[in-house]
């Protein structure tokens, strides 16, 4: 028996769920839903457990990171690519949160999916998914991680179009694949590249090798800067960034446990997750870093404002966490990595609860996810919107709730990471952004539970969901208000738990800045105390709007019309890129390619020449006529050709006889 | 000369042995017929599978060899070999030959013999040609196997079927005739028709083409074998004949005969006319990369799901053709990984198709729609390998892609990026159609009561499923049998990069070195970047 048994065979973690959906997957069609709810929650739950008993003796062996090699998947020349799990606190964090996370919504999805059919199509692919996404966190290389990448996306274009018989939902499965696969096109160049420079794409030996090159300054576009930039095109797309975030509102068409799972704590977190992990990469360009503080910040803001006018409950929480995931890259972007995992965290926790407290809505609301079909439910169904209220505000950012620790260390990370006007504009930006989410936050309680019914109260029969449904939130809705606590000593100048927990990995960079933080303590109030200003504004507004005066709303949404609609046509992103790309580019493939270049040009150039060929024989054909003296002519004719050529080119019937002889 | 038994000879005659059997019977029990060519087909796969033992790992230059005077003026030679090339490319034909049997048990009613005995006559032909080390038997075997892929389209194929066929022939034939001016060219400089003999010559310095000459000779091998792959633009008659073949045509068409060209290119352009295959190079990758772009989005296109899956072979053999010419040992490696995990995703596809066609006698994507609820299993396989052929990691498309690509970004980083792109549009087009196939209500009321996979299917089905995954999983198994063999390829067609492996080994030798080794290079490189 080795002294740490569970690391030692570190794979089990992961396949566990892989042995629950192969289960499910090939006997599951036979079975009552009892042995197949048995299978997906024991694997989950077991490999929950396993992940925490890792994680103990990770923690007892006091390494930083353990690695083990378990085979050879790729190799050819130099290149290796090992099916190499690796564990260290970045991953201690992510396992926990999937494992963790994971089996709660496994746990809730029982009640949720229990009357569908495909019951076990649905849990061989939760499994899968957790899976993937387990080998997503645990690689040691970037291929292996790049296997859980793009299996990640696999399950969630499986489960987006759970409901395949919908156009809407195979249509949002396929692009939310196709979409990804745009960004996995630059994250596979970044591997390339990284391997050109480096000969190897191994974390360990990588990351070493890299840490002893010189930083590229601003504005330099050196090897670390385009690496880094094309690994961030790959996030951008697995986590739904500018300009590739069009995909994750529409994954709102899979059922609301998948979108609490995938499309909210985990998946769409894996892009924060490969910056965070390659941070020794970005911190070598200054240029790659302000990119993704940028564009973090610009969705953050830019999604906020389009959750601001949705009325789907769902598409709220969905721009919601396009907005969220911003806050994370913005932390990355500025450096500090432990701010945008800790975001990840709580993040997981209260955004989860958000979209199963809303699944349980839609529940009791027999399937509506309108908003403006709601109201009033708070009374109704009690354990909801309590565990929900709780959610909202930790996202909004009220202390002492998850939201508020995270969401405060970015900004003041932001604000602190230098003095230059587009720090400040991020900055402010940021702060916006917090302002809208409380706005659009309070607005979802406000409409869906708060006021008066605006359903048939006759046809809708509003019923709370069963318990094991309820547990789920409500364990998450303790994690959602302490999840943030690690911080909280910090802000009586103890020391900040989670940011010393994470410390081993991301290293000096950050010590220097905590350093820095003691310093500026006083600062750290104040900002926080603006940033509590402006959730508490957001939430007055939404007050206002949809409490003290509902006609307030449609009022201002009449008088600023154009403003409005835009923002409900989510700026018109997707019709522009359908009118942009994927028009032109099957308009240009069907009636350029197809029909003109291979049927008309090569195809037809071939055929021509076949019909020529046919017709040259056919006009030769009559020569052959059989008639003696049209022969005699041809005789007489080629007779005087020989000679002609004889008397006026004498060297050409030498070669001529040459050629005969 | 070194004798390994007459296992080649074997593999290549026992089918013709078996079709000649299967000739005496009677043909009216199909049964019959179908069960005795299934056992020639299984019997000549347990063949196959020997030559895993006589190819030893690392081992460079060719096993095997068979050596038997045939003809003296011209010194014409029965001359077989194999490498870890050739190996697997022989074990694919002889591993589709009998899934395409299990294919066609009950799709071919007519002249069911006649057609196992195409079948079998074509693995003659292909294996011969995996097989041959002289020119010239190579040659007649890329001539024979020409004729039952003929008769499988002509006879037994669609609508279409006469003209796919001409065309075929036609296409083929005019590669084959410049291929045949070269070889006696050829000759001509080197009085032997013998591979090894001819590349000892070029190695050693006693034959040295003039740069034209070998431009030319090179032209006139890679045409053909262009034509084959297909490169575009030379690709038209491939959607043709795929559409107008019967399934088992097009699994080994697809499968197989393909290959043929992308090996050619390995086995003779590259070594036999390096400085060629360099200059040459450029406008290749040039084609190769618009064949995977133009491939995918011509395939996106399609309102025939099996002209889709064959414009789909245009853009992944491209793939191939563009890690054969990157000169990179790693891309050289994923372009015959690739030509394996191509034969039998593509191969799996067309399985699918074919069925698709025995239920509906349609390959109209428009004929079919929501086909899910009716055939759930078959849904699942069909996404499955969908999946592999769009490269998902940990299946076997994935390998060879994520290789040819890996490595081609190590010499030319922007032929990998272009690519690249064949990475997106591979999902846009299988799961476009996959959707519009699978998923959504049921459309045509024909469809609904569509019987889903019979025990017969399901065990084709499942062999193809398991063999993808162990392709993508255990991929070294492959890769370290063929490691060899490409980087024999590698020295021939590029020297320098020999040279330089040689001295890498030398400073390895003195182990003190190897660092001071690697910081040179390092330094190099970072001189290079900056």
């Amino acid at each position: 028996m080795p002294a740490h048994p569970m690391l030692e065979y570190l794979w089990i973690v992961p396949l566990l769920p892989l042995l629950g959906s192969a289960i499910n997957g090939i006997l599951g069609a036979k079975w009552p839903n009892k042995y197949v709810t048995l299978t997906a929650i024991s694997s989950t739950g077991l490999s929950f457990l396993c992940a925490l008993e890792a994680v103990r003796e990770f923690l007892e062996s006091g390494q930083a990171l353990s690695r083990k090699e378990f085979f050879t998947w790729i190799a050819s020349g130099n290149f290796r690519a090992g099916f190499d799990l690796q564990a260290d606190r970045l991953t201690v964090v992510m396992m926990l949160v999937v494992t963790g996370v994971g089996w709660l919504i496994h746990i809730y999805a029982i009640g949720y999916m229990a009357h569908e059919r495909g019951y076990y199509r649905f849990f061989s692919y939760l499994n899968l998914f957790m899976f993937f996404m387990l080998i997503l966190v645990l690689a040691a290389n970037y291929v292996l991680l790049f296997v859980g990448w793009e299996g990640v996306g696999l399950s969630s274009y499986l489960l987006i179009g759970f409901w395949f018989l919908k156009k809407s939902a195979s249509d949002a499965g396929k692009k939310a694949f196709i979409v990804n696969r745009i960004g996995d096109f630059g994250f596979m160049l970044g591997m390339f590249l990284l391997f050109r420079t480096f000969g190897t794409l191994d974390f360990q030996t990588l990351f070493t090798k890299a840490g002893s090159w010189p930083a590229e300054p601003m504005g330099h576009f050196g090897t670390f800067t385009v690496a880094c930039l094309l690994l961030f095109m790959g996030a951008t797309g697995k986590s739904a960034q500018l300009p590739l975030y069009v995909w994750l509102p529409d994954a709102m068409e899979g059922p609301t446990p998948v979108s609490a799972l995938i499309h909210a704590a985990t998946m769409v977190t894996a892009g924060v997750y490969v910056v965070a992990r390659s941070h020794v990469l970005f911190s070598h360009s200054s240029t790659a870093m302000l990119v993704v503080a940028m564009v973090g910040c610009a969705t953050a803001f830019f999604a906020a404002t389009i959750g601001l006018v949705q009325t789907d409950i769902k598409k709220v929480l969905a721009y919601s966490t396009v907005s969220q995931l911003g806050y994370m890259f913005l932390a990355c972007g500025v450096g500090a990595f432990t701010a945008g995992i800790f975001h990840l965290m709580t993040h997981a926790f209260f955004k989860a609860l958000l979209f199963l407290a809303a699944g349980s809505v839609i529940h009791a609301m027999g399937g509506e996810q309108e908003m403006p079909k709601m109201g009033g439910l708070g009374r109704k169904i009690k354990w909801t919107y309590a565990t929900m209220f709780i959610a909202t505000l930790a996202i909004a950012g009220i202390p002492p709730f998850a939201g508020f620790f995270s969401k405060d260390a970015i900004l003041f990370a932001t604000f602190q990471s230098g003095a230059g006007d587009r720090i400040r504009t991020l900055y402010v930006l940021g702060l916006l952004a917090a302002v809208l989410t409380a706005f659009y936050m309070f607005r979802l309680i406000f409409l869906t539970f708060h006021g008066k019914p605006r359903y048939d109260e006759h046809k809708v029969h509003v019923h709370e969901s069963p318990w094991s449904m309820r547990g789920p939130l409500v364990v998450l809705a303790i994690l959602s208000v302490a999840g943030g606590w690690f911080a909280l000593p910090a802000f009586f100048q103890g020391p900040d738990y989670f940011a010393n927990f994470l410390g081993p990995v991301f290293g000096a960079r950050e010590a220097v800045e905590a350093g820095a933080e003691a310093a500026a303590h006083q600062l750290e109030l104040i900002l926080s105390g603006v940033a509590v200003l402006a959730s508490l504004i957001g939430l007055a507004v939404a007050y206002r709007l949809y409490i003290k005066n509902p006609r307030k709303a449609d009022d201002l949404a009449r008088s600023m019309k154009p403003a409005y609609t835009t923002l409900l046509n989510k700026y018109y992103v997707d019709e522009l890129y359908a009118a942009a790309v994927v028009r032109p580019l099957l308009w240009l493939s069907t009636n350029v390619f197809w029909k003109a270049t291979d049927v008309a040009g090569i195809d037809g150039t071939v055929n021509g020449i076949a019909h020529g060929a046919a017709a040259i024989g056919d006009g030769l054909r009559h020569s052959q006529s059989g008639n003696t003296r049209s022969y005699a002519v041809w005789v007489v004719a080629g007779a005087i050709v020989v000679l002609a050529v004889i008397f006026f080119w004498p060297s050409a019937s030498k070669i001529a006889l040459g050629l005969v002889r | 000369m070194p004798s390994g038994g007459h296992l080649l000879s074997v593999l290549i005659f026992f089918p013709a042995v078996g079709a000649a059997a299967l000739m005496m019977l009677r043909g009216d029990d199909h049964k019959v017929v179908g069960s005795i060519a299934m056992l020639i087909a299984v019997a000549e796969f347990l063949f196959s599978l020997l030559l895993l033992r006589s190819v030893p790992i690392g081992a460079s230059g060719y096993q095997l060899e068979e050596f038997a005077k045939w003809i003296p003026a011209p010194p014409i030679h029965y001359h077989l070999g194999v490498d870890g090339i050739s190996m697997f490319l022989v074990l694919l034909t002889a591993f589709l030959t009998p899934i395409s049997v299990l294919a066609s048990w009950h799709s071919i009613q007519n002249r069911v013999k006649e057609f196992f005995v195409m079948l079998l006559l074509l693995e003659v032909g292909v294996v011969g040609v995996f097989l041959s080390l002289d020119l010239f038997l190579f040659f007649l075997f890329w001539e024979l196997m020409l004729i039952p892929m003929a008769f499988l389209i002509g006879i037994w194929g669609h609508e279409r079927r006469v003209y796919a066929a001409v065309k075929f022939v036609l296409y083929t034939m005019a590669g084959s005739i410049l291929m045949l001016v070269g070889i006696i060219w050829l000759y001509n400089a080197t009085g032997t028709f013998d591979v090894p003999t001819i590349q000892q010559m070029l190695a050693n310095g006693q034959l040295v083409l003039e740069p034209r000459t070998e431009m030319l000779l090179f032209l006139a091998f890679f045409v053909a074998f262009a034509i084959k792959v297909p490169l575009f633009p030379l690709h038209t008659w491939l959607p043709d004949a795929h559409v107008e073949a019967p399934t088992a045509g097009s699994v080994m068409l697809a499968g197989v005969l393909l290959k043929l060209g992308t090996y050619g290119m390995i086995r003779f352009c590259l070594p036999l006319f390096p400085e060629a295959s360099h200059r040459a190079a450029r406008w290749v990758a040039v084609l190769a990369i618009i064949g995977i772009i133009y491939g995918a989005l011509v395939s996106l296109v399609q309102p025939n799901l099996k002209k889709l899956v064959a414009y789909s072979s245009v853009s992944h053999l491209g793939f191939v053709v563009l890690g054969i010419f990157a000169f990179h040992n790693i891309s050289m490696q994923g372009a015959v990984f690739q030509m394996l995990a191509h034969g039998v995703s593509t191969g799996a596809l067309f399985l699918l198709v074919g069925m698709l066609y025995d239920r509906r006698h349609t390959f109209e994507i428009s004929e079919f729609g929501g086909l899910a609820t009716p055939m759930p299993k078959l849904a699942a396989f069909f996404l499955f390998v969908a999946l592999s052929s769009l490269g998902l990691p940990m299946l076997n498309g994935f390998v060879g892609e994520f290789l040819i690509l890996l490595g081609t970004y190590q010499r030319h980083w922007g032929w990998a990026a272009w690519a690249a792109l064949g990475v997106i549009l591979s999902a846009c087009y299988l799961l476009w159609s996959y959707q519009r196939v699978f998923f959504g209500d049921i459309t045509r009321e024909k469809n609904r009561p569509l019987p889903d996979v019979s025990a017969r299917e399901n065990w084709v089905l499942a062999i193809m499923a398991v063999v993808i995954l162990w392709m993508g999983v255990g991929s070294p198994f492959i890769t370290r049998r063929t490691a060899a063999a490409t980087q024999t390829v590698m020295d021939q067609v590029e020297p320098q990069w020999a040279y330089e492996a040689a001295a890498h080994v030398k400073a390895k030798a003195h182990a003190n070195h190897v660092s001071s080794y690697a910081a040179h290079t390092m330094s190099v490189k970072r001189l290079g970047t900056r």
